[in-house]
């Protein structure tokens, strides 16, 4: 099913996260954001502009989860163009290709460049690669444009692609995120402790951690706050927010709470009748739902 | 045999369907403290009226046994009323709208706020899915990061079948707690 929203809610990383976890299969388009005159009101009642999609920025591929092509308006997505970004082919090379390639389809385009020793097949995966993954990280850095994801539709079958695990592509791009403020608002509190989720499944497979976030992950366990794994691992809070934030966002780790933190206040018995027993109390809630059903 | 009262909290981000959901459901007009929004309010043009301090409706069991729904106001400038409201409470609801993702932050906020208030079964209320444009529950728990031990349900607030399900989902949750 689609959903849409603008990235001023939802950011990038997040959708990727969702598509990530829901294994999705679909297309995120990206668009210029149009400012009206219309106002729309946020969860916390405050007014604000109401932004609408103007022409398409980017759009970004995924087939079960997995990112397997982008393009981005300003950027052709043409394979001599690829390779030729990549050094694979010299400027002149590009340019003759471009010109008496267009009429071939990408799969074709890569079949004669190979049979004619121009790259490998290794060489084509790699730069296709290379180039999806840097426009999705030039996308994590978008803020406010508005967004669609459209369930099913994938790339024309001409088009070459290639399969990324999304869970390092969050972890990397998270890691050039070089803004504090919404790490902070991700993660306000550092004396929340961490811990491995209870099914990891394959989530740890394949992953490239880097030596800050090993140095992280050596020290995570749920006696140990964020605070005092920064402080062992000699972070900022601006660097421990960074690590953190990616591993969270990749499902590695879960927030919880460490046994510094003030526990909840019990509640106050109910003005009206305090529960005397938790037989009386089941018995209350068992007549409430007899009563609700028949409302 | 006094009369036992106990109450269960709808709350949400502004306009999250707090006052529809109550009013599905209450066996008594909505006890409203709705204002209208003013002409200079930044929620002029957006809805008529807005919850001030706390909706209040009511499910009487029997003689003995009275239910209480408590609305809280959505906005921010209200929420000294949040811990008032919460004190006391057998579980609560958070409504969210579906199709409206610029108040989904808003609403894993006031989540983990209740959260901290009170250790209370709760259940979240995907609220308008019959919204062209609304959100998957199973997209909305993600986006929320609504742990799976935790109830997502989809509503129609204006429905009371489906109010009915979303509080029956929540006594459910409770009744499972006590056998915990």
């Amino acid at each position: 099913m689609a959903f849409k929203g603008n990235l001023a809610d939802f950011s990038t990383t997040q959708i990727l996260n969702l598509i990530n976890l829901a294994r999705k299969t679909g297309t995120l388009h990206l668009f210029a954001p149009i400012v009206t005159n219309e106002t729309i009101m946020d969860g916390q009642g405050k007014k604000r502009p109401k932004v609408i999609p103007g022409k398409e920025r980017a759009s970004v591929c995924f087939k079960e989860g997995q990112l397997i092509l982008a393009s981005v308006g300003d950027q052709d997505g043409n394979l001599a163009n690829v390779l030729h970004k990549a050094g694979k082919l010299n400027t002149e090379q590009a340019r003759v290709i471009r010109e008496r390639g267009s009429k071939y389809s990408d799969k074709a385009l890569a079949l004669m460049l190979i049979n004619a020793n121009y790259v490998s097949k290794v060489d084509i995966v790699q730069s296709i690669r290379q180039h999806t993954l840097n426009i999705v990280f030039d996308v994590m850095g978008w803020k406010e444009e508005p967004f669609l994801f459209e369930e099913n539709v994938l790339p024309a079958a001409e088009r070459i692609t290639v399969p990324i695990d999304l869970k390092n592509v969050i972890i990397e791009g998270s890691r050039r995120l070089q803004e504090v403020k919404p790490l902070e608002d991700e993660l306000p509190n550092l004396d929340f402790a961490l811990k491995f989720p209870d099914t990891p499944g394959d989530k740890f497979r394949g992953i490239h951690l880097g030596v800050e976030e090993w140095r992280v992950v050596s020290f995570i366990n749920p006696k140990n706050s964020i605070r005092q794994i920064a402080k062992a691992c000699n972070m900022t809070d601006t660097e421990i927010r960074k690590v953190v934030y990616g591993l969270l966002q990749a499902g590695l780790v879960e927030l919880v709470k460490s046994p510094g933190m003030q526990p909840p206040k019990p509640p106050k018995p109910s003005s009206a009748g305090a529960f005397q027993s938790t037989a009386a109390k089941r018995s209350m809630v068992e007549r409430l739902i007899t009563k609700i059903k028949d409302v | 045999m006094p009369m036992q009262t106990v109450k269960m909290v709808i709350t949400g981000p502004f306009s999250a369907g707090k006052t529809e959901f109550i009013r599905s459901i209450s066996e008594i007009d909505v006890v409203t403290t709705d204002e209208s929004i003013s002409k200079d309010s930044a929620e002029f043009g957006t809805k008529e009226a807005t919850t001030v301090a706390m909706d209040f409706g009511r499910i009487t069991v029997d003689d003995d046994l009275v239910l209480y729904l408590f609305g809280t106001p959505g906005q921010r400038r209200f929420d000294f009323m949040w811990e008032i409201l919460a004190e006391g409470m057998l579980g609560f609801v958070v409504m969210v709208d579906s199709a409206k993702p610029e108040t989904f932050r808003e609403a894993k906020s006031i989540l983990e706020t209740f959260r901290a208030y009170a250790p209370t079964p709760y259940v979240v209320a995907a609220n308008k899915q019959d919204h062209p444009e609304a959100w998957t529950p199973e997209d909305l728990r993600i986006a929320l990061r609504i742990e799976d031990n935790v109830k997502l349900l989809p509503c129609i607030a204006t429905q009371k079948e489906s109010v009915k399900n979303v509080l029956l989902e929540l006594l459910y949750s409770i009744l499972e707690e006590m056998d915990t």
